[in-house]
């Protein structure tokens, strides 16, 4: 995967699979620590201890009776190789938070890519869900909850054309307004 | 923070789309179905949905709904894409770029002919 925004679709979806009612997606930047931070957070069935190391690191386990994804190990490589780290807990019942962290400047790290399109597609895909998103940038922030959007349209499909571009349109204008300064974006190569 | 649209943006826009709705007959509806596990996602699943929804507001095409779903277990055909319209049985195409599924939004979802080229052989 070649964004950050498709790693986020892709833990996300775990969340969908969990049967989590509402999952919170954040992203924050801060430039002047040089940290790119990503966390998804549901409140899914959630996993027991052994699980939730599988699930992080499948090649050193011995079990092999259960499915499990490449998701996971991949962005906690990606993170890895740019000076971060990827953790994740998880409560039987309770939900699961995965967050992980990249040096923002470090030259292997993916760009954020596009986070209004991976929320666009969860939010359609998986309506049942009550979406959060999250992007903090230095000290700007863009929040977007569906709650009041879905409370206003009832029975009637997001995917309409007008409320999808209304849904479309209220993404793509917030993030426009939180983006990283050019002057803070210098790599760092080691 | 400025151009942020207004919830009463969305009333105005939700009255406009029930009147379409309701004056369109059941068999025009259509289900779309993109399949997004990790392996669709890597084969370019968010772009073929994208592409999707941007079909359906460019043509302003109302009565679809358009959902999502895991890994359906044939990975080698992602980006996997099912349609069903009307009360016709459900077609599942294989390989769907973000071309295709706006192909497929005009001949089958739109024309009600079914592509046969990329249908997934049984």
């Amino acid at each position: 995967m070649r964004e950050l925004a498709l790693h986020l679709l892709d833990i996300a979806e775990n969340s969908v699979a969990a049967g989590a009612n509402t999952v919170v997606v954040t992203v924050e930047e801060d430039s002047r620590a040089d940290r790119l931070r990503l966390s998804v957070e549901d409140d899914g069935k959630g996993m027991d201890e052994e699980m939730a190391a599988l699930v992080t690191d499948p090649f050193v386990t011995t079990r092999t009776t259960r499915k499990v994804g490449l998701g996971i190990p991949l962005l906690k490589a990606a993170a890895e190789a740019c000076n971060g780290w990827l953790r994740l807990g998880s409560q039987v019942g309770k939900g699961t938070r995965l967050e992980c962290e990249f040096q923002h400047s470090h030259i292997d790290r993916m760009p954020l890519g596009d986070v209004a399109g991976t929320m666009l597609a969860l939010l359609v895909g998986a309506p049942q869900i009550h979406w959060v998103y999250r992007h903090r940038v230095n000290g700007d922030e863009f929040v977007f909850d569906d709650r009041p959007i879905k409370d206003e349209l009832g029975e009637l499909p997001l995917t309409e054309p007008e409320i999808l571009s209304y849904i479309r349109e209220t993404l793509e204008q917030g993030e426009a307004n939180v983006q990283v300064p050019l002057t803070d974006t210098v790599p760092f190569i080691p | 923070m400025p151009n942020v649209k207004s919830l009463e943006d969305l009333k105005r826009l939700k009255e406009e789309a029930l009147k379409k709705r309701q004056a369109m007959s059941t068999s025009g509806r259509a289900q779309v179905v993109v399949a997004m596990g990790t392996c669709g996602i890597a084969a370019g699943a968010r772009d073929t949905m994208k592409a999707i929804l941007d079909q359906i507001e460019a043509d302003q095409l109302s009565g679809i709904v358009v959902t999502q779903t895991g890994c359906m277990g044939k990975c080698e055909w992602e980006p996997i894409v099912e349609v069903a319209v009307g009360k016709e049985p459900k077609v599942a195409y294989g390989k769907i770029t973000a071309e295709r599924a706006r192909q497929i939004m005009r001949d089958h979802v739109q024309g009600g002919k079914v592509v046969t080229e990329w249908v997934i052989p049984a």
